[in-house]
């Protein structure tokens, strides 16, 4: 046994021979180029097939347009064409930033109380699975305006994958994180602020990449079941006139231009998705063995 | 089955307040029946007296975690009560123990660097971090991890984490440290290696821990008192001193006093399980 003197020596913590985390090396240079240049290197590579193809077979230019009359067209239509654009864009943008605020809140909400939950759940998951071409119709004769009407259309189908998705963060907290706070004594607002939202930020960020998709795909539907109602808007009514009016390198210069916003869309919600979670989250971290 | 020994005198060496008659913490007859049916606990009777380190020991399911919980205030008795005789009380009568809690798991928060882990408890309670920051190092100080204020939980190993978990516990300058199985995760040279941390940080601050586990070693390594349970129902079977001196280092692990403790533990715990075999 011991003596007792040996007591007063109370020696420090053991000095860590854990081996210390080594810290994931960047991408280097050379990967990083790489990563812009192969996506970019096959789209170029599809536009000159289609060009290729259109000149090989001598394609009459109002079934398909060559590459070169769209970019024309692109460019000598860009006054109607960039005003459409962006009615468009603010019909989406509006309605996913209503989708945003809406779903975080009654997805806040709804984790408050179960009876809240019960009493509006079932109309979120009724608004979703109906299918928005269906309501679009009677969206039209209701709203005061048309671009009111294509905005209800657009938040409609943004809000429930932010609210639902929002739900699913909020709920799944770690049980002994909870017990935590409820033994520091945290009151429920704390809770929520330091725990809960951060929790769910994850979840928000996968809504919110569809919903910003969803989002402009509800905007164009809406607007082509709006048909000649729409005159004068988006960027779905130039295509469906240029379709009327057989002038096909302007319907595809406005595709171009619509998918273009919905990359753009992707990218922006994934960019910052990945600024938000990238010092923690396991989706925004390399993998390394 | 009996219930415990008589309560056992001031073993070990540590301070002097244990002597005082009045325990920090006072269970009587606490019994927790759970909504479906299950008791996990059957009128458990315990003093914990200021400066014990005790060794709640049992197979699992025998109402370790459950104890732990109602001694935390986490989840109400069914019947019975605790008490905080030494304890400060709210207007409403509310015992306001200081209390820290460190898990099985390192329950940290992933989004949050190791500081921030380790200043919530402060946090809640208002403490900017400007001010929380002395006591936040100071923690991380105790457990040997201040140069990794800054990283965050998933760039630790599991040991690491654990001892931000511990440090967690410690920043607020709990009376009673409660832990739950919180080496059992690990390999056994970070065992080892936490076990010693812990007794040297108990030795120096003089808390009481209470300690789960269900290892016959590591309960007689680190405790004064080791309180052996047995399941279905969970109820305390044996309650035991062990009376060696501490500081206990390395080399107590080989000595023959401790192997006699972890047979007479192992033998509680084994007429504890076999009680059951008949059930
Ligand atoms: N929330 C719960 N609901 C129902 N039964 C539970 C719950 N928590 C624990 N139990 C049961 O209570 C018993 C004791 O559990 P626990 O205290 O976790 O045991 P231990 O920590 O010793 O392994 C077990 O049989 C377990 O299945
Ligand atoms: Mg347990």
């Amino acid at each position: 046994m011991k003596a007792l003197e040996e007591q007063e020596q109370v020696p420090a913590p053991a000095i860590l021979d854990e081996p210390q985390p080594v810290f994931a090396p960047r991408d280097t240079n050379f990967e990083r180029i790489l990563k812009f240049v192969i996506p970019a290197a096959m789209l170029l590579l599809l536009v000159a097939l289609w060009g290729w193809y259109v000149e090989a077979y001598k394609v009459p230019h109002y079934i398909l347009p060559s590459p070169k009359r769209v970019a024309m067209s692109l460019y000598d239509d860009w006054g109607t064409l960039s005003a459409a654009l962006l009615v468009t864009l603010k019909i989406t943008f509006t309605a996913l930033g209503i989708a945003l605020v809406g779903g975080v809140g009654l997805a806040v909400l709804m984790s408050q109380s179960r009876w809240i939950e019960l009493a509006l759940y079932p109309y979120a998951v009724i608004l979703q699975v109906t299918p928005i071409v269906a309501i679009a119709p009677l969206i039209l004769i209701y709203a005061p305006s048309t671009q009111s009407a294509l905005l209800i259309c657009a938040w409609i189908v943004a809000f429930f994958p932010v609210l639902s998705n929002t739900t699913q963060g909020l709920k799944s907290t770690d049980h002994n994180l909870l017990n935590l706070f409820e033994l520091y004594g945290a009151s429920s607002w704390q809770t929520l602020v330091y725990l809960k939202l951060p929790n769910a930020l994850p979840y928000f960020l996968a809504g919110l990449r569809i919903a910003g998709g969803l989002a402009l795909i509800a905007a164009v539907v809406a607007e082509f079941a709006a048909g000649s109602a729409g005159a004068g808007s988006g960027l779905a009514y130039r295509l469906l006139e240029s379709q009327f009016r057989l002038n096909i390198p302007r319907l595809f210069a406005a595709l171009i231009l619509l998918s273009f916003t919905g990359v753009l869309i992707f990218a922006a919600t994934s960019l910052l998705s990945h600024l938000l979670l990238r010092k923690w989250h396991e989706s925004a971290l390399k993998r390394e063995n | 089955m009996s219930q415990s020994n008589p309560v056992p005198a001031s073993a070990g060496t540590f301070s002097a307040d244990s002597g005082s008659r009045r325990p920090l913490v006072r269970l009587s007859g606490v019994s927790k029946v759970f909504s479906n049916g299950t008791t996990a606990l059957q009128n458990m009777t315990m003093d914990i007296r200021q400066g014990e380190f005790i060794s709640l020991l049992g197979p699992s399911g025998c109402g370790k975690s459950t104890v732990l919980r109602i001694i935390a205030g986490l989840g109400d008795p069914s019947s019975g009560t605790i008490e905080w005789p030494t304890s400060g009380h709210d207007a409403s009568g509310k015992a306001l123990p200081e209390i820290s809690f460190v898990f099985q798991e390192p329950t940290l928060m992933p989004w949050a660097t190791v500081f921030k882990n380790v200043w919530l408890p402060l946090r809640l309670k208002g403490i900017s971090k400007q001010e929380a920051h002395d006591r936040v190092m100071e923690a991380l100080e105790m457990v040997g991890l201040a140069k990794f204020a800054d990283a965050y939980p998933r760039e630790l190993s599991g040991g690491m984490k654990m001892r931000v978990s511990i440090a967690r516990a410690l920043v607020t300058r709990p009376k009673i440290l409660l832990m739950d199985e919180p080496f059992a995760a690990l390999d056994e040279i970070t065992r080892f290696k936490l076990n010693n941390d812990l007794l040297h940080l108990w030795e120096k601050f003089g808390w009481t821990v209470v300690f789960v586990t269900h290892s016959v070693f590591e309960s007689v390594y680190l405790s004064n008192r080791i309180v052996v349970m047995a399941a279905r129902p969970g109820r305390v079977v044996n309650d035991m001193l062990v009376d060696a001196p501490y500081p206990r280092e390395e080399d107590f692990r080989t000595t023959s006093v401790y192997n006699d403790y972890c047979r007479d533990a192992s033998a509680a715990l084994h007429a504890a399980m076999d009680a059951n075999d008949h059930l």
